[in-house]
């Protein structure tokens, strides 16, 4: 009941918020002078340093200790000492801030009434784990807080601070289960941020000790077309590409997948990874056409094509949401990489089409497993005949990831135009052979969602009525964003591009081309009536499907060659001699690795 | 009012044109084997009685799959024709596509299941091939739009020979050809029955035979949009490449056995990276 009521507050105020900001002027700024403040977030910051220091010693991970305390004391140091740079707003509200808002709010408020109803079910399946839901629900929030302190704050001491409580809430979160399995990975998730975190912090110490800069509006202006702040930009993207989980950093997303559903639902689809790509949109100025910006293309563009390689050998239904993730995480940094601002347009909706669609999917997914008790893609044969409903919601989600005339494919458009026009000739390349991919891994999971057959029975609904609330509204989302988003890039995407680039944009998807997928949409809702009279209304005679005259009464069992029956078993292709983790996993993680290493050695090196 | 009469015209035409086209293929196959072969006119008296016969289906969703699959390959074939973007043909066709592999997959059965596979490797052995050609176009021409590139003064095969070698290449498998017809087969002898069609029958099947006629003709456009310019006699030529390149893939079709998938996906992707990619390359850096 609290989560419910705290949820319906927290959407009200976004909702209230966002409006009052785009009726009131949308660029706002509060609190140049915080020292009161500042105080209180150092000592908390130490807290977050002992609680790491705690976890680090229990499990004896002492590596994670070492690197919470290399970041957390010179930035402490920096700060007492008083050689932290003074001036600019620590709270800064633009139409980023608000899109940002309005998506961790609402979809992460509907993944929260999701856990409710979904965590009561998975402690009666899983009797083992210990119910820590309490403990569950406060972290989310505290995560949900710890997102909507990021996206508000210019400071970067600021960012830097919920950033770091963002690593920690994910970890805590994934060591839900307190399984040794569970445990390794959280400290895969804790070491890779903390990682990213070290650069954040060095980025800070650089900005205020040689640049006399603490605002990140202040470092994007001097990066833009300006030598000088390539180093702390270069260390923010690092800290950005670990965040988004991007290669080689997304063996700790994979992992993250031990977790109940809704944490990754939201943590690792549709909020905490936002959080570096979010941070990489508000460099994307400073990133064009120099080498920070080459190195988070490469790695962005190049982590797009290999996660959807692999998520085609996967068959459990959350790793392929998590493979499609990374791989959607790193079409939106190529997009920032890239620096224009058409690509950063298709950037900043593909983060938002992607939070709903795969929010959506990753719930539907926890929904199935909760019901039927597995979430692999192969128990879901037929799955429009046993639980249609969610069947129906997961067809919705998937098409919002990768068909027309739906979300996801309206921002790969974009994309595509705009890697063209940049004349990226290798994100070009990665993106087409990766979308090619992308529509194989979809493709087959939507196939065995179809499935019809014959004389099976619908399961129980096992879902409660705050799961079907997130799950429809969800759903809804998807479809209404697809209609809709011309009028969320006016108002908001639009008036941010100009803000940031200073020129308007040209259109990307022409108005006809509007219209046209607007057709295609309507086409697909009246297709049923047509076709009804395309088939000129004639009564099909039905029949069980062909096994060369070998079936044995229905449509899963045959007499084999021994004249025994024998049932059958239909299952996807995985490739796994092609694209299999074993395969292809290790040699774009080492490709990864040097390619960051050479470019940020390159870079760091072409100004010192 | 001229690109309604477009469309109108595409929609009576095309099926006709690509009627002929099948038969003209079945003939040449014929006289390979030594055959008198059907006559010319053969597949629409087969459509005719494959639409007056009462359909067999294994379910009740196949036909409004198949129902999608036609709407949709019509609807990407009047956007072509009416001059519209060429990425949105492409975009719709796959959703074209995606239907008939789901009225596959619905059907649960062994032989339409593993078309049903095959046929998404094929559509992921083309689909590079064919967004990089509609770049080339863009980056050539400077439009997407079919109106624009048919409207420059010279031909944009001058400018993109790789990828129209690699558009070729992959107009194998769109066209449903040996050696990469591996996803249905004209014969129900083979391996896999019909692959992706075998749960089909009577109007249902006949939808599917028409709709392939439909993307016939688009296929062709295509080609035709390599050689199109300003001027009258690039109709021409386009007619004639057209013809040429589908005689082409009739030669390779009965010259050549069908391969395994993982070769025509390996080859495809090849194909799409060197002539495509090179293509590409070197189109960028001069313009």
């Amino acid at each position: 009941m609290v989560v419910f009521s705290s949820c319906a507050v927290l959407v009200v105020m976004v909702v209230a918020f966002s409006v009052s900001s785009l009726l009131g002027g949308a660029d706002q700024a509060y609190l140049a002078e915080t020292r009161l403040l500042d105080k209180a977030m150092l000592l908390a910051e130490f807290g977050l340093m002992g609680l790491v220091f705690y976890y680090s010693f229990r499990y004896k991970q002492y590596y994670c200790a070492l690197l919470s305390a290399a970041q957390t004391l010179p930035v402490a140091w920096m700060e007492l000492t008083g050689r932290s740079a003074e001036g600019g707003n620590h709270i800064i509200v633009d139409d980023l801030t608000i899109i940002m808002c309005m998506v961790i709010g609402i979809v992460g408020c509907l993944i929260c009434v999701y856990a409710v109803g979904y965590i009561r079910e998975y402690h009666k399946h899983h009797t083992e784990y210990k119910d820590r839901s309490p403990f569950f629900f406060a972290m989310l929030f505290v995560f949900l807080g710890a997102m909507f302190g990021l996206v508000f704050s210019g400071n970067l001491t600021w960012i830097y601070f919920f950033w770091e409580i963002t690593s920690i809430c994910s970890f805590l979160l994934i060591g839900y289960n307190q399984t040794p399995e569970a445990i390794r990975n959280s400290f895969r998730a804790l070491w890779m941020n903390l990682l990213g975190g070290l650069g954040f912090a060095g980025a800070i110490l650089y900005c205020s000790l040689k640049l006399d800069i603490a605002n990140i509006r202040e470092l994007v202006i001097l990066g833009t077309g300006n030598q000088a702040a390539l180093i702390p930009v270069i260390l923010l993207a690092f800290a950005a590409l670990t965040k988004s989980a991007q290669m080689p950093f997304s063996r700790w997303l994979l992992g993250a997948m031990v977790a109940p559903t809704p944490t990754s639902a939201l943590l690792h689809s549709a909020t905490m990874v936002k959080a570096g790509v979010y941070l990489l949109i508000r460099l994307s100025p400073a990133l064009n056409g120099n080498l920070a910006g080459i190195m988070v293309t490469t790695i962005g563009g190049f982590t797009f094509f290999a996660a959807s390689l692999l998520a085609i050998s996967q068959s459990d239904g959350k790793k392929v949401l998590a493979y499609s993730t990374i791989s959607n995480l790193g079409l939106i940094t190529a997009c920032a990489g890239v620096g224009l601002h058409e690509a950063v347009w298709a950037g900043i909706l593909l983060l938002v089409f992607h939070a709903v669609s795969k929010s959506l999917l990753f719930l539907s997914v926890g929904a199935v497993e909760n019901s039927t008790g597995s979430r692999n893609i192969e128990d879901m044969h037929g799955l429009i005949v046993k639980l249609p409903k969610l069947a129906f919601v997961m067809i919705v989600g998937i098409c919002g990831m990768f068909l027309a005339p739906f979300g996801m494919l309206i921002s790969k458009w974009a994309a595509l135009k705009a890697f063209v026009d940049s004349k990226s000739v290798w994100l070009v390349i990665f993106l087409v052979f990766g979308s090619a991919s992308t529509l194989f891994y979809w493709g087959k999971w939507l196939g065995k969602l179809v499935a019809v057959i014959h004389r099976s029975e619908r399961l129980p609904d096992k879902l409660e009525k705050s799961d079907w609330f997130s799950i429809y509204t969800l759903a809804i989302l998807v479809i209404a964003l697809c209609v809709s988003f011309p009028l969320l890039s006016t108002y908001l995407v639009q008036p941010f591009l100009i803000q940031t680039f200073h020129e308007p944009l040209m259109t990307l998807i022409s108005s006809s081309d509007l219209k046209i997928m607007f057709l295609m949409f309507c086409t697909i809702l009246v297709l049923p009536v047509m076709v009804r009279l395309l088939t000129f209304g004639k009564r099909n005679k039905i029949v069980i499907s062909y096994m060369s005259g070998a079936n044995t009464g229905d449509d899963r069992h045959f007499t084999d060659s021994f004249g025994r029956e024998s049932s059958m078993y239909l299952a996807n292709w995985y490739m796994e001699d092609l694209f299999g983790e074993k395969k292809i996993l290790k040699p774009s993680l080492v490709l990864a690795s040097a390619g960051l290493i050479i470019l940020m050695i390159v870079a760091i090196g072409g100004v010192i | 009012m001229q690109i309604l009469l477009k469309i109108i015209l595409f929609l009576i035409l095309a099926p006709v044109l690509g009627g002929l086209l099948s038969g003209f293929d079945r003939k040449i196959g014929a006289r390979f084997q030594g055959r008198q072969g059907p006559p010319l006119i053969q597949p629409f008296y087969d459509l005719h009685k494959l639409f007056s016969k009462q359909s067999v289906v294994v379910n009740g969703v196949q036909d409004f799959l198949v129902g999608g699959f036609f709407v949709f390959v019509v609807f990407t074939g009047c956007i072509f024709f009416a001059g519209g973007d060429l990425l949105l043909v492409f975009f719709a066709l796959t959703l074209a596509e995606v239907f008939l592999i789901l009225s596959a997959t619905s059907a649960n059965s062994p032989y339409s299941a593993m078309g049903a596979q095959r046929e998404l490797v094929q559509m992921m052995a083309y689909e590079p091939m064919m967004l990089l050609a509609a770049i080339g176009f863009y980056i050539a021409d400077g439009s997407f739009n079919v109106v624009d590139i048919v409207h420059t003064g010279t031909s944009a095969i001058a400018v993109l020979p790789g990828m129209f070698f690699g558009f070729l290449y992959i107009l194998t498998i769109k066209l449903r050809k040996s050696p990469f017809d591996i996803s249905t087969s004209h014969h129900a002898h083979q391996e896999m029955v019909k692959g992706l069609t075998t749960e089909l029958s009577g109007n249902v099947l006949g939808l599917v035979e028409l709709a392939g006629w439909y993307e016939d003709v688009l296929l062709l456009g295509f080609i035709g949009l390599f050689i199109i310019n300003l001027q009258w006699w690039s109709i021409l030529a386009a007619v004639l490449v057209c013809a040429l390149s589908f005689v082409l893939e009739t030669f390779i079709d009965n010259l050549f056995p069908r391969v395994k998938w993982d070769k025509m996906l390996g080859s495809t992707w090849l194909v799409t990276l060197v002539a495509g990619g090179i293509n590409l390359l070197i189109l960028t850096l001069i313009h």
